[in-house]
């Protein structure tokens, strides 16, 4: 059985979620803090004394962080979901086109 | 990946905004070119970049019970080559560095250097060689993408164990690759499946433009 695309986008993308559900499944207690902050963390065990020596000019709220992170990925997907459906409409208007020519019939909002 | 502003020492700083800065340059100048010469790739280069937007935003959490999260490089690394793709990592690495506190301006030459140009210059040679072995379009995207974002964080470390070596600059290394390296093998995972529905996408919907990306015949 040849599975459609569609069938096989949400397989893949079932998968992707699967790889994301199964840490909490594994660790049920963990943190899940981030891998960037246990680094930074990291350098004052290699270096005791370590003083940072300079700070970000702004630090946002984290409710503000969490609403910046979301707009970086919603600007993304706008994108990307932009050139999807102009790919399905490019493809679904050629498509028509061809059909036209084939059966000789004149699309009636062409006139 | 991201170093925090003020985290890594100036002398490593300067190293890596030297290092950085050629790519970047010769980067900006080709995206310049593809916008004149090449028009029709624009629409296909801002979707490289919102791949890069989206999956570094989402942190992800990982077996190792912390969360990172993916470079999203190695889309643009394989269409556009290592140059264009450091300028597209530079813009969304300076949007987290000023607006999010994510990272910083004084270690962004080593988060360029990290995830904008060794992540890709190793996507790209990846997905070369293995296009070179006649192996399947949309698979080698997957091996390439999780390279490109697994090695990432094996420069991050390495930076970090340069500027603060310890002990000793292997035992170094092997801490922050503790931290990172094992955390970012289901990420690195996960960035390979989108790429490979991507391609897959790409390869039915515009082959004949892929073909003139990538310089090749795509047949799958």
């Amino acid at each position: 059985m040849k599975l459609k695309d569609w069938q096989k986008y949400l397989l893949a993308l079932a998968a992707v979620v699967i790889i994301f559900a199964i840490p909490f499944l594994l660790n049920p207690n963990a943190k899940f803090g981030g891998a960037d902050d246990a680094g930074s963390k990291a350098i004052q065990a290699q270096q005791p004394g370590f003083v940072r020596w300079a700070a970000p000019w702004w630090t946002p709220p984290p409710e503000t962080e969490s609403m910046l992170f979301a707009l970086q990925a919603a600007i993304g997907a706008l994108i990307i979901g932009y050139f999807i459906g102009y790919e399905k409409a490019r493809r679904d208007f050629s498509k028509n086109k061809k059909n036209q020519k084939e059966t000789g019939k004149k699309n009636s909002d062409e006139e | 990946m991201h170093i925090m502003e003020g985290f890594l020492p100036p002398f490593w700083c300067a190293v890596w905004y030297a290092l950085s800065l050629p790519f970047v340059v010769y980067g900006a100048w080709q995206v310049s070119k593809v916008f004149k010469e090449h028009p029709e790739q624009k629409l296909i280069m801002a979707v490289s970049g919102a791949f890069i937007f989206v999956l570094s935003s989402l942190k992800l959490p990982s077996v190792t019970g912390s969360s990172s999260h993916p470079t999203g490089t190695g889309l643009s690394a394989m269409l556009f080559g290592f140059a264009m793709t450091s300028v597209l990592a530079t813009i969304v690495l300076i949007f987290q560095a000023l607006l999010m506190a994510h990272g910083g301006i004084t270690t962004l030459g080593a988060d360029v250097f990290s995830m904008g140009i060794v992540g890709p210059i190793v996507g790209y040679y990846v997905f070369k060689l293995l296009r070179k072995f006649g192996i399947a379009l949309p698979l080698t995207a997957f091996v390439a993408a999780v390279l490109a974002d697994w090695t990432t964080y094996l420069v991050t470390s390495l930076q970090l164990a340069l500027a603060y070596p310890g002990a000793g600059l292997e035992q170094s290394f092997l801490a922050f690759a503790g931290i990172f390296a094992i955390t970012q093998i289901p990420i690195a995972i996960g960035e390979g499946i989108l790429v490979w529905m991507f391609f897959d996408f790409l390869m039915k919907s515009r082959p004949k433009l892929l073909k003139q990306l990538l310089g090749e015949k795509v047949a799958g």
